[in-house]
């Protein structure tokens, strides 16, 4: 039986179905899979932005909490107590604990929880009426009462604890000029190598394509030695010079350069203009691309790197942000709050900086995909 | 005779020309390759002598010949640095698993799909810093959002995570995987988008099955993608040092301890800087073979 021969009712019905079908397999399971996926993927800097947010003792909860909150606290014989909420008699009571027993505790109840403030940090039922008697409720209706409670004052904590505006300024400094350095002299390297003729050109490139798959472990320790003998260690030469010349950019940069049609420079030099003019007025703004590319990829690398900042600066004064976080871990180890507001803080500047530049970020990594 | 003056002369003059050549190109070339003298080519050939040499930089060096390869050979914790190196690498393929599905999922230019590639790239531009930080966190054995998530999903006996031997290491790896599946499935997306449409179309026409499209003609059309992606992979991956820095110390009992973590701490805790060259020049070695191999091996297939 081909569909030719089915009733116009049961046409109807299949062509339904494939809508479905259709329906499903290309919106609504794309759909979820993403949204899934992109909760997963998500999911660790919300967690981290929420305990950045809360007070230090609000981080040790089950099941764990999204939203910060805290236990409202009452001052009680001379000592803070935290207030508990269950439904007792029917009626929704506010408790204090006075003992804990294994399966029950002894309670007051708190007959009313007068205005709830922030005082030094907790939030606390001012004027409570407490009864004096006590009572044994079983200890698993008790639950904490807690209220909304942001904790903003974590990140000038953390900001303080160690110098951020310091670490800020360092890694401001050092990514811009080696990025400004490296961008500058590989365009330079790149022109000669791919546009200028004279001896030993091609070997001298060779020899940096050489020494490109030469890992920087190799190099580390002699050029920390050199850095040391010069007296230059936790100085910003050493965090910079070392960086600022780089095979790497200007293999990326020849290789574009030669895809660059040479008519317009052969024009150019019979009206008798200079290499270094030909260089800026042609190759530079014909490269804007592969330019954007070096400096979005050297900025990243150089604001993110780590071990090179982490042997050559000593100082607090001197450090990078990521080294400076390290450091700031090693002071904080397991203060949850002010480690992951200093994360934040330490994200946030790149986070926005790609979010604005996507297109840079990109389009650079298929380039280097492609061309490396 | 005449002839041969001209010639002389035409040679002086070419001669004259190249020299002039030189010097522009070498002109164009010094702030970049005196840099890289300084700052490459010489400490390469200075940490070469230094592999046969020891020294603690306050005493004057000492040429030992081959013994710190020797001691290499011998050293046990080496080998296990090596092999939590390598067995770090198996997050490798399941890393471009991910990274090729995501690809996959955001292949058809559908509506919102660039909020989506954006999330999904989120991770690979945060500082591993800031980005360990936060996952040593996450994989707190009591309150952290891992297990706490994994004991409302009726769970028990949870990993201790980073203060066991044997699940700092995956810990290590998943976290990689988060971080880094967003750059790779870019590669792949670009990869994806450059397959011609016309391939899919015949294949449609010979009956293939979505599956069959994908093994006979997606997935062979990958191969220099793929190819690229594991050779950066191994290469980053002998690399392995900041995560380990932040999050383990190298510990539990040496179970996340790399080869760059173990030179580091030779070099600039221990000052033995003769060792750590040699081990260095071990690490370089080791990658430059497997990359060879790999460019003999899977190099020869994928290209087309």
């Amino acid at each position: 039986m081909s569909y030719l021969d089915l009733t116009e009712i049961e046409k109807q019905r299949i062509k339904k179905r494939t809508a479905i079908i259709n329906l499903l397999n290309k919106k609504i399971i794309p759909y979820f899979l993403m949204t899934i996926i992109g909760l997963t993927m998500i999911a660790p800097f919300i967690w981290m932005i929420s305990t950045s947010l809360k007070e230090s003792g609000a981080i040790f909860t089950f099941p764990p909490e999204w939203i910060p909150r805290s236990q409202i606290m009452v001052n009680y014989n001379g000592s803070k107590q935290g207030v508990f909420q269950a439904n007792y008699k029917g009626k929704k009571t506010y408790f204090i604990r006075s003992r804990i027993f294994k399966d029950d505790a002894t309670v007051h109840i708190i007959q009313s929880i007068g205005p709830i403030k922030k005082i030094n940090d907790k939030l606390t039922a001012v004027s409570p009426q407490i009864s004096p008697d006590e009572i044994v409720v079983p200890n698993k209706i008790l639950k904490s009462y807690k209220k909304i409670f942001i904790r903003w004052k974590n990140y000038i904590e953390a900001w303080k604890a160690v110098p951020f505006g310091r670490f800020f300024l360092n890694s401001i400094i050092v990514t811009f000029t080696v990025t400004a350095g490296q961008v500058l002299t590989s365009s330079l390297a790149a022109f000669a190598f791919a546009r200028l003729e004279f001896p030993g050109r091609d070997k001298i490139f060779l020899g940096y394509l050489g020494t490109m798959m030469i890992p920087g472990q190799v190099t580390m320790i002699p050029v920390f030695i050199l850095l040391k003998k010069l007296g230059w260690i936790d100085t910003y030469q050493a965090l910079i010079l070392p960086g600022m010349f780089t095979a790497y950019g200007t293999f990326l940069l020849r290789q574009f350069f030669l895809t660059i049609p040479k008519d317009l420079e052969d024009a150019a030099t019979i009206d008798g203009c200079s290499k270094l003019r030909i260089w800026a007025t042609i190759i530079i703004p014909l490269s804007k691309a592969a330019l954007a590319t070096l400096t979005t990829f050297t900025f990243m690398f150089v604001w993110n790197d780590f071990m090179w900042p982490l042997i050559v600066t000593k100082s607090m004064k001197m450090k990078t942000l990521p080294v400076g976080l390290a450091s700031f871990q090693g002071l904080y180890t397991t203060n949850w709050t002010l480690l992951m507001a200093a994360s934040v803080i330490v994200l946030v500047p790149v986070l926005i900086l790609y979010i604005f530049n996507q297109r840079y970020f990109t389009e650079g990594i298929v380039l280097s995909g492609l061309k490396g | 005779m005449e002839n041969t003056l001209s010639l002389k002369a035409a040679s002086k003059r070419k001669t004259k020309k190249e020299l002039r050549n030189l010097g522009i190109g070498m002109a164009f070339l010094a702030p970049n390759i005196l840099g890289f003298l300084l700052f490459t080519l010489l400490p390469v050939f200075a940490s070469f002598l230094l592999a046969f040499c020891q020294w603690d930089i306050f005493n004057p060096a000492k040429f030992v010949g081959f013994s710190n390869f020797v001691t290499l050979f011998r050293d046990t914790l080496f080998w296990k640095y090596f092999w939590n190196t390598l067995y770090f690498m198996f997050g490798i393929p399941l890393g471009m698993a991910a990274s090729l599905g995501l690809a996959l999922l955001i292949k058809n230019q559908m509506k919102g799909v660039t909020l989506f590639r954006t999330i999904y790239f989120l991770p690979v531009v945060s500082s591993i810093i800031a980005v360990s930080l936060l996952w040593r966190w996450i994989y707190n054995p009591d309150f952290g959002l891992l297990n706490s998530f994994l004991k409302s999903l009726g769970f028990h006996n949870l990993p201790q995570w980073l203060s066991s031997t044997t699940w700092a290491k995956p810990a290590i790896i998943i976290m990689g995987i988060w971080q880094g599946a967003g750059y790779n499935m870019l590669l792949y997306l670009a990869a994806l988008q450059g397959i011609p449409s016309h391939l899919y179309e015949a294949a449609e026409i010979d009956g293939a099955s979505k599956w069959q499209q994908f093994t006979n003609v997606t997935w062979p059309l990958l191969g220099p993608t793929n190819f690229f992606i594991i050779i950066m992979g191994v290469i980053n991956g002998f690399q392995t040092f900041a995560q380990i820095f932040v999050m383990t110390n190298g510990g539990p009992a040496g179970s996340t301890t790399t080869i760059v973590y173990y030179i580091y701490n030779n070099a600039f805790k221990w000052f033995k800087m003769g060792y750590a060259s040699s081990m260095s020049w071990f690490l370089f070695l080791v990658m430059f073979i497997v990359t060879l191999l790999q460019w003999r091996y899977a190099g020869e297939k994928v290209t087309y």
